[in-house]
C-alpha cells in the first residue's frame, strides 16, 4: 500500500493560491458588458434592478428608444451593492457606461476630479427647461467646486420621523416636539413594556441618520458644512459634541430598542418593529413607507402609521423644517464616452427623464419625484397624506442635508460609519469620536 | 516562490533520472504555468507594486513611496485587525480540528446509519458562505429569529451588538461552514489506515481508546497537517461571511485582516494602504504554510507505513 504524503509542493501552491482568492475580487470587475463602444449615437446606462425603479427606467428607455431610432439608449441592470462596486472598477478601468448613475455629494467629487464626467454646467443654462423644473435643493449635492456635473432624477427621500399611533393612544401621549419629550416618551414607553425606537443599528447608516438630525437641531447646516468644507476640528464644534452626548444619552436611556446593534436595515426587521407594535417609533427614510404598506397588513391603511417633523432641541439654533436625506439620485456623462454618445445621453437628459409618465409611475409607486408642480397628482394618490408631507418637506426645507456617507468621500464616510457604530455601543466617547473623524477631514 | 521550482531538483537522484526520462512530457506544465504566471505573480507583484503609491482606484495612480507602510506600521487598527486574524485562526482550529478528527473516524465506518448521518454533516459544504451568514443574521435576529420563533428568551442575545459575542457567532458560523470539510478529509484519511494495524492490536489487547491515540492518531499525522495547513492559511482570508455578518462590527470587534484589506481598499478608496495589507496577508500565509511543513518532522516525505 502506498502512502502518498501531500507534497511540498502542493503546501506552497495552496500558500500562495489561497491568499490570491482575496484579490480574485479585483478580477470580478473587468469583465462583463463594457462601455459605450457598443454604437456610434448609442448611449449605455447602468441601472439598478429591484422594484418600482427597475421597470420605471424600463419603460421610459423603451419609449425614448421608440421615439428616437437614431439614439438608441442601451440598459443594463446590477444588483445595488453590486453597482457600486463595479461602476468604480469601471470608470477606474475607462470603461464605464455613458451614463453614470449614482448619488452625487463625494462620490461624484471624485469622478469631477479625476475629470472622469463632464461639466454640464453650461448645458444647463442653455436648457433652462431641464433644469428648472426640478427641486432645487437637489442641485446641491450635484455641484463641485460651483460647477453641476450631474442631473438629479427620479425621487426625493427625506428622512422621516415615524410613529406608531396604536401605541401613542395607548400611552395617551402626544408624538415629540421636543428632545425632552422624546426623553420622556422614552421612560413612559419602556415603562410600558414598549423599545420606545426603533434601529437597525447593525446597518450603521441608520445610527447616522439620527446625527444627522442632530447636528442640525442642535448647531444648525453650518456644523456639518464646516466638516464637509474639511475646516480644521470641525467635528470637535461644541454643537456636534453636544449631539454626540445627547445620542449617548438616549442610549443609556434605553431610548433605542434592546440589541438594536444585531438588527439589520436590510432584512427590514426595524420596519416590522414598528408596525407590529413592538417599538413605538422609528427615524427611517420616506421609502420604508411603501414597504411598511406592503408588509404590515392592515398597518398604514388603518392609519395607524404616523410622522412629526424631528424634534427640537432647546436652545438649537437648527430650522425645525431643516430635513436630512437623499434628495434625489443623480446622473453624469462619462467623459470617456465619444462626442455623439454624449449627445445622445444629452437627449436622453432633457427628453427621456421625468417624462410626465415615469413622473406618474414614480407617485403610483409611493414615491415623490422631484419636480416641483405636482401637487395635484400626490393629492389625487390614496397616499396623498404622507406624499405631500415629504413633497412639502422637501420642497420648502431652508436646508436640505444630504446623508453624510453620500456627501463625504468614501475614505471618509468609511471611517465614520465605523466610528458611529462604536459610539451607539459606547465604546468610545463624544470626544474621542470627534478626533477620530478630525483625523479624516480633508481626505 | 523560488522553492517551488527548485524542489524537483532535490529529489533523489533515480527520481531525476525517472524525470528526465519522461523530458518532453514536462511541456505539458506549461499551460498551468502561463495560468499561474498570470493569475498568480503578475497580480502579486502588482498588487506589491501598488502598495507604494497611491489610488483611490479611479483618478491617476501616484507614487507614495513608503509612506503606506510607515502608515500601517504605526496604525493601531492594523495590529487589532492582525491579533484578531490570529483569534480567528487559534480559536477555529482549536474547535474544528478535534471534532472533524472525531466526526472523521466515526464516518469512515462502514456501518449503513453512518453513511446516512455523513450526508446530513456535509450537507453545510453545498452552501455558499454568503447564504450562510444571511441564514444566521435572519436567526440571530433578537425579535424576529430563532428565540422568537422557538420561544426560548435565553437565545435573544445582542448577538452581533456585544464584541465577544459576535467574535463568538463568527468563529461559530466558520466552525460550523468549514467541520464537515476537514471531517471528509479525515474520513479519507481514517479510511487508508491498514486494517491489520487494528487487528494486530486487538490481539495485543487494546481498546477503542487506546487504539485511537496509538494508531489512528498517529497515522493520521499528515492528514492532520493537511487539514490545519487548509484551516489555518484559510482562517487568514476569512471574508465573506464575515462581511455579510457583522461587516466588522460592532466597532472593529470582527474587522479581520482581509476585511480591513477590503474595506480599506473598495470603501474606502485606499488600494495603496489596502495592498500593503494584501502583502501581509501573503508573507503570513506562506510563512504559516512552511512552518506547518517543517512540524510535519524531517522526513516528511517517508513513508508511515515502512514495514508493512
Amino acid at each position: 500500500m502506498e502512502h502518498k504524503p501531500a507534497s511540498r509542493r502542493s503546501f506552497l501552491a495552496f500558500a500562495v493560491v489561497t491568499p490570491l482568492a482575496a484579490w480574485g475580487l479585483t478580477a470580478c470587475g473587468t469583465s462583463g458588458p463594457g462601455g459605450g463602444a457598443a454604437g456610434s449615437s448609442s448611449a449605455s446606462i447602468w441601472s439598478l434592478t429591484g422594484a418600482p425603479g427597475e421597470t420605471i427606467r424600463k419603460d421610459t428607455v423603451d419609449v425614448f428608444n421608440k421615439a428616437n431610432p437614431d439614439n438608441q439608449i442601451k440598459l443594463t441592470f446590477f444588483q445595488n451593492d453590486a453597482f457600486k462596486t463595479k461602476i468604480k472598477t469601471a470608470i477606474g478601468a475607462g470603461e464605464a457606461p455613458t451614463m453614470i448613475y449614482g448619488w452625487g455629494g463625494g462620490g461624484l467629487k471624485t469622478y469631477a476630479q479625476a475629470n472622469q464626467v463632464i461639466d454640464l454646467t453650461a448645458w444647463l443654462t442653455e436648457n433652462p427647461k431641464v433644469k428648472d423644473r426640478l427641486f432645487p435643493s437637489a442641485f446641491g449635492a450635484a455641484t463641485v467646486d460651483g460647477k453641476i456635473y450631474a442631473l438629479p432624477n427620479e425621487t426625493v427621500a427625506p428622512i422621516i420621523f415615524f410613529y406608531n399611533k396604536e401605541l401613542f393612544a395607548k400611552a395617551g401621549v402626544q408624538p415629540p416636539k421636543t428632545w425632552d419629550d422624546l426623553m420622556s416618551l422614552t421612560t413612559t414607553f419602556n415603562d410600558m413594556g414598549v423599545a420606545p425606537i426603533s434601529l437597525g443599528g447593525q446597518s450603521r447608516w441608520t445610527s447616522m441618520m439620527w446625527l444627522e438630525y442632530m447636528f442640525d437641531r442642535v448647531g444648525g447646516p453650518e456644523v456639518f458644512n464646516d466638516i464637509f468644507a474639511a475646516k480644521a476640528n470641525a467635528w470637535s464644534n461644541p454643537a456636534a459634541l453636544e449631539a454626540l452626548t445627547k445620542i449617548q444619552d438616549l442610549v443609556t436611556a434605553n431610548g433605542f430598542i434592546k440589541g438594536f446593534s444585531s438588527i439589520t436595515a436590510d432584512s427590514n426587521a426595524d420596519q416590522a418593529l414598528l408596525y407590529t407594535g413592538k417599538a413605538a417609533m422609528m427615524l427611517h427614510g420616506a421609502w420604508t413607507y411603501g414597504g411598511m404598506k406592503n408588509d404590515g397588513g392592515d398597518f398604514v391603511k388603518n392609519g395607524n402609521l404616523g410622522w412629526v417633523d424631528f424634534p427640537t432641541v432647546a436652545g438649537g439654533t437648527g430650522d425645525a423644517k431643516n430635513t436630512t436625506g437623499n434628495p434625489g439620485q443623480y446622473m453624469s456623462i462619462s467623459a470617456k464616452a465619444s462626442g455623439e454618445e454624449q449627445a445622445s445621453a444629452k437627449k436622453f437628459f432633457a427628453e427621456g427623464l421625468l417624462t410626465p409618465a415615469e413622473v406618474t409611475a414614480w407617485i403610483k409607486s409611493g414615491a415623490v419625484p422631484i419636480v416641483t408642480g405636482i401637487e395635484d397628482q400626490l393629492a389625487a394618490t390614496d397616499d396623498k397624506d404622507f406624499l405631500t408631507y415629504v413633497y412639502n418637506l422637501a420642497k420648502d426645507a431652508p436646508n436640505f442635508q444630504q446623508s453624510w456617507d453620500q456627501a463625504l468621500s468614501p475614505t471618509a464616510a468609511e471611517a465614520l460609519l465605523n466610528n458611529i457604530d462604536q459610539l451607539f455601543t459606547k465604546s468610545i466617547t463624544p470626544e474621542k469620536f470627534a478626533s477620530n473623524m478630525n483625523a479624516t477631514l480633508g481626505q | 516562490m523560488t522553492s517551488t521550482t527548485t524542489l524537483p531538483g532535490q529529489r533523489s537522484g533515480a527520481r531525476r533520472q525517472r524525470s528526465n526520462a519522461t523530458g518532453p512530457l514536462n511541456w505539458l506544465v506549461v499551460p498551468a504555468l502561463i495560468l499561474f504566471l498570470v493569475f498568480a505573480i503578475v497580480p502579486l507583484v502588482g498588487v506589491l507594486l501598488l502598495s507604494f503609491t497611491n489610488w483611490d482606484g479611479i483618478g491617476a495612480i501616484t507614487f507614495a513611496g513608503v509612506a503606506n507602510w510607515l502608515r500601517a506600521i504605526a496604525d493601531p487598527k492594523m495590529y487589532h485587525a492582525l491579533g484578531l486574524t490570529f483569534v480567528i485562526m487559534a480559536l477555529s482550529w482549536v474547535i474544528q480540528t478535534p471534532i472533524s478528527l472525531l466526526l472523521g473516524v466515526f464516518t469512515a465506518g462502514s456501518q449503513k446509519y453512518r453513511a446516512l448521518l455523513a450526508v446530513l454533516y456535509f450537507l453545510p459544504l453545498l452552501l455558499s458562505s454568503a447564504a450562510i451568514a444571511i441564514a444566521y443574521k435572519a436567526l440571530l435576529d433578537p425579535n424576529f429569529g430563532l428565540a422568537a420563533g422557538l420561544h426560548l428568551p435565553f437565545l435573544a442575545q445582542d448577538w452581533l451588538g456585544q464584541p465577544q459575542l459576535a467574535l463568538g457567532v463568527v468563529i461559530f458560523v466558520v466552525s460550523w461552514q468549514f467541520i464537515p470539510f476537514h471531517t471528509l478529509i479525515y474520513q479519507g484519511g481514517v479510511r487508508q489506515i491498514p486494517r491489520s494495524l487494528y487487528e494486530a492490536a486487538e490481539i495485543d489487547g487494546a481498546g477503542r481508546v487506546k487504539q485511537f491515540f496509538y494508531i489512528t492518531v498517529p497515522q493520521l499525522k499528515y492528514t492532520i497537517i493537511t487539514s490545519s495547513t487548509l484551516m489555518v492559511v484559510g482562517a487568514l482570508t476569512y471574508f465573506d461571511m464575515i462581511f455579510v455578518i457583522t461587516g466588522g462590527g460592532p466597532g472593529n470587534a470582527t474587522r479581520n485582516l482581509a476585511l480591513d484589506m477590503y474595506l480599506t481598499g473598495f470603501m474606502a478608496n485606499q488600494m495603496g494602504q489596502a495592498s500593503v495589507i494584501a502583502v501581509v496577508l501573503v508573507v503570513l500565509g506562506l510563512g504559516l504554510a512552511l512552518l506547518l511543513q517543517r512540524l510535519g518532522g524531517k522526513d516528511n516525505n517517508g513513508s508511515q507505513l515502512e514495514g508493512m
